[in-house]
């Protein structure tokens, strides 16, 4: 359609056309019965319009068959666009195994990224097409929504945890980001972009870029400079649990049960060291609340992640094997 | 014609001075009082949307600053939802008429029912007052933690404003729950009752339980952001997103208090200018409940993003597509009511069909929302703001308007220019979905909501949506305009000028202080017009009859 002005938007990600499908389904069922109401409403109200013959209305006739006709009728439509919708959100909901971790942070008024390799942008984030990539995000003020209308989805990003966003790309291209919840005073000019890039020219950019960014420690320089070091120290199993391979873990309770070691446990456990102590060990460590940022915790974690994935060899330069890139930025 | 006697005292003439109105216990008194007071705030609402559409006329946020458009969009919904939706049906029309409706002199509790317009009117005042110094910019669902540590406006003063305007809704919803039970007219049975009546006692039950849980929600929010006690605030190990649902659990229901009473009216209308019973009564009555009940189950629906767990978000979609039968069965009920009809276009009646076609388009563009796979991508933008303006302007706005202008000649023994009315209900819906149908594009283009500078190319759209407003704007002044000029120069009205069925017409327009001369027996089915036509041929032939052989 040449309009000069776009009525549908660009489609940029795998999860797009499947959106998009369920999208003019709906549309459909809506266009159907809101035609189907419009007509039979002029229809009837035109053909028993009040004349002189037809002063009053006929008797009403009992109808239980179309009571239960237009009772049914929808309900089954409605089953299929729930079943549907629903398969499809999960789709949206659970990256792919190979997927990259990239890190988000979310403030008034801007967004933060961080490659897996280190390197750091500021409201354009570069991938590369055809890698499922998921993002690690959080906030350091109130909720955000992270949304690219070319990907079809959204997800919020909330103040003191961690919540998940993933994509594939399917086509090189800058899409637009916004902010889709509403935080404050420049909300509308909390967008920026997303440049998928061919592999190889990701590469090459990624070649030019400077690693880590300015005044921001590496999570191996915090570990030692919060002295975190002291008691998990990776060889040593006193004071502290050893961190090595910790990530991804069952970790048991002191008061029972057992945890599932995440993102977000790890953080409550820098913030709110005592809330969920570790069976066998005392709650000794003191809270980090209010010293370190939310992107000095995102370093750290990616730190402490690090050390799970080659748990014999923990050093700074510690390469995840999941995230094939970062070993050729180390070398 | 049956033109009053002159000097007949009705509810209006009964008394005149400020302290008749001020003080009145009468129940239609006390819905002019509401009339006059949610017409202010519709006012200061609407044009608080010109203002908005104003800049969303340019890409660049160039006419009023971001703070103002901020300010903007959120006094326009708070004084839209709490200040006139919530009250606009149940307390000026369903105040006027439920007693009348069911032959009682009153409202079960009319001192209950004054104070709750004087309750009202404080939160009014409250919230006015915030406005004038400065207002407030939290939206009007005031999410946390941004409305508990982040805004620095007059969060606290609104709120309490919302809060103190609750107890209105929940002492007329107790009112009404009473009155139905307790004072209905000798024959009139449950299931004789107008839908009118139905749609009001599922709405009074949602403002009974649901408003609690508002001021609940609300009362911590104030607490939070007062003493920093750490519910809403991370940094203070609280959680963020807790607030959603506990707003959500009153605020979604509210839009359920906001739209079922304008069912009833469409019920009304729709069988009065078929002059035909309704097409299934006792489903459409349960559909009204139905709605009631699940409309307190869904409120998962807004936080499908949010990080509620995806299994809660299946559950949820599933029950807030539910809602979709019970509306339906009502939708294809009052168009089935149409067949072998004797349809008069009237004014009340353009209203109510247009009613049911905007509702239509509402109600499955909320399927649509329901469904997870679609409301990842549009929930937040401007699909959501098109879908929820379909129910509430499209659906409980224009069955107000139907409703006004059915009862106009009940509530002011005057009728109104039926050019200028007819006019107004078309010019009302070519406005309204001019300017929203583009805002359903401009949702699926990916345009968020609260945005006070959009990007370049969603510009023709965003012009179409503010052309469209501004039609819609001169369609709200007409009925302003000659609703007024009627109760001077309108032509005197007849008890029943539409010929209805139903006991609010077997009275005089206006009635009398106490309604009825003598209180009423129903003999008749609900809208038994076929009956009722009957009776009046045998009627007639008996008076003829009677007279011949003299």
């Amino acid at each position: 359609m040449k309009l000069g002005f776009p009525l549908f938007p660009d489609s940029g990600s795998t999860l797009a056309p499947q959106v998009d499908a369920i999208y003019f389904f709906g549309l459909l069922v809506a266009a159907f019965f809101s035609l189907l109401i419009a007509v039979s409403i002029f229809f009837l109200a035109f053909k028993y319009r009040r004349t002189p013959e037809n002063l009053v209305g006929k008797r009403e006739k009992a109808g239980l068959l179309l009571e239960i006709t237009w009772s049914v009728i929808p309900f089954g439509i409605m089953l299929v666009m729930f079943g549907w919708g629903a398969k499809v959100f999960f789709t949206a909901q659970r990256p792919p195994e190979n997927a990259v971790e990239y890190y988000v942070t979310g403030k008034q008024w801007m967004w933060k990224f961080q490659h897996p390799e280190g390197r750091r942008e500021i409201n354009t984030l570069h991938v590369p097409l055809g890698q499922p990539i998921k993002l690690i995000m959080t906030s350091e003020d109130v909720i955000h929504s992270f949304f690219v209308p070319a990907f079809r989805a959204k997800m919020d990003v909330l103040p003191g945890r961690y919540t998940h966003y993933w994509f594939e790309a399917t086509k090189p291209g800058t899409y637009r980001l916004f902010c889709a919840e509403y935080c404050g005073a420049e909300h509308s000019l909390m967008g920026g972009s997303i440049v998928v890039l061919e592999p190889r020219e990701y590469e090459a950019w990624l070649a030019g870029e400077p690693v880590g960014g300015a005044g921001l420690a590496s999570g191996a320089d915090l570990f030692k400079a919060k002295a975190c070091n002291t008691c998990h120290r990776p060889d040593s199993n006193l004071q502290g649990p050893s961190l090595s391979g910790i990530f991804g873990a069952q970790a048991e309770l002191a008061t029972g049960g057992s945890i599932t070691v995440d993102e977000d446990y790890l953080r409550e456990s820098i913030l709110d060291p005592t809330e969920k102590i570790v069976k066998g060990y005392q709650p000794l460590m003191p809270t980090y609340r209010g010293q370190l940022s939310e992107e000095e915790l995102m370093q750290l974690i990616i730190y402490i992640k690090s050390m799970s994935e080659e748990s014999d060899s923990v050093g700074p330069e510690a390469a995840g094997p999941r995230s094939g890139r970062a070993s050729e930025t180390a070398s | 014609m049956s033109a009053e006697p002159t000097g007949r005292t009705h509810y209006l003439n009964a008394d005149y001075g400020v302290k008749s109105w001020l003080l009145t216990i009468d129940h239609k008194r006390i819905a002019i009082l509401y009339l006059i007071s949610i017409t202010v705030f519709f006012a200061l609402g609407g044009l608080m949307a010109v203002l908005m559409r104003l800049e969303l006329a340019t890409p660049v946020g160039d006419m009023v600053q971001p703070d103002t458009y901020n300010r903007l969009f959120t006094m326009h919904g708070v004084l839209m939802v709490f200040f006139f939706l919530l009250p606009s049906i149940p307390a000026v029309l369903g105040n006027f008429l439920l007693p009348l409706m069911i032959g009682a002199k009153d409202l079960a509790f009319p001192k209950i029912n004054l104070a709750s317009w004087y309750i009202y009117s404080i939160g009014g005042l409250f919230t006015l007052w915030s406005m004038l110094h400065g207002g407030v910019d939290t939206g009007w669902t005031f999410y946390t933690p941004f409305s508990t540590a982040f805004s620095n406006t007059y969060v606290i003063s609104t709120a309490v404003g919302v809060f103190i305007t609750g107890f209105s809704s929940i002492l007329t919803g107790l009112n009404f729950i009473v009155t139905i039970h307790r004072m209905r007219a000798p024959g009139l049975t449950w299931f004789r009752l107008p839908l009118f009546v139905w749609a009001h006692y599922a709405t009074s039950l949602v403002m009974v339980l649901g408003t609690p849980v508002l001021a609940i929600t609300i009362f911590l929010l104030g607490l939070e952001r007062l003493f920093h006690i750490g519910i809403f605030d991370p940094a203070l190990g609280g959680d963020p997103v807790l607030f959603q649902p506990m707003g959500w659990v009153y605020s979604h229901p509210a839009v359920y208090i906001l739209v079922l009473p304008s069912m009833g009216v469409v019920s009304e209308i729709v069988t009065a200018f078929s002059r035909k019973r309704i097409f299934g009564y006792k489903f459409v009555a349960y559909a009204s409940v139905a709605i009631a009940v699940l409309g307190f189950l869904v409120w998962g629906h807004h936080m499908f993003v949010s990080s509620q767990s995806p299994y809660a978000g299946v559950i949820f979609s599933f029950l807030s597509m539910l809602v979709a039968v019970p509306s339906a069965i009502k939708v294809f009920n009052w168009t089935a009511t149409l067949y072998e009809g004797s349809i008069s276009w009237d004014t009340p009646m353009l209203y109510a069909l247009g009613f049911i076609g905007l509702f239509t388009i509402g109600g499955l563009t909320g399927v649509m929302l329901a469904t997870l796979g679609i409301d990842i991508h549009v929930h937040d933008t401007y699909f959501v703001v098109a879908h929820f303006h379909y129910i509430m302007v499209g659906g409980a706005l224009m069955g107000y308007l139907g409703g006004m202008h059915f009862w106009w000649p009940k509530i002011t023994g005057r009728m109104y220019p039926i050019f200028w009315s007819k006019l107004s209900a078309l010019v009302i819906f070519i406005g309204f979905n001019l300017t929203f149908l583009p805002q359903f594009l401009l949702g699926y283009l990916g345009m968020p909501r609260r945005y006070h500078a959009y990007p370049e190319d969603f510009q023709v759209l965003n012009v179409m949506s503010s052309a469209g407003a501004s039609i819609l704007g001169i369609g709200y002044l007409i009925p302003l305009v000659y609703f007024i000029w009627s109760m001077r120069y309108g032509k005197r009205a007849e008890d029943n000028p539409w010929d209805a069925f139903g006991l609010e017409w077997e009275t005089s327009s206006p009635p009398p202080t106490h309604n009825f001369l003598e209180t009423p027996t129903v003999s008749l089915e609900a809208y038994d017009y076929a009956d009722r036509e009957e009776k009046r041929r045998a009627a007639e032939v008996s008076a003829s009859g009677a007279v011949e052989p003299g």
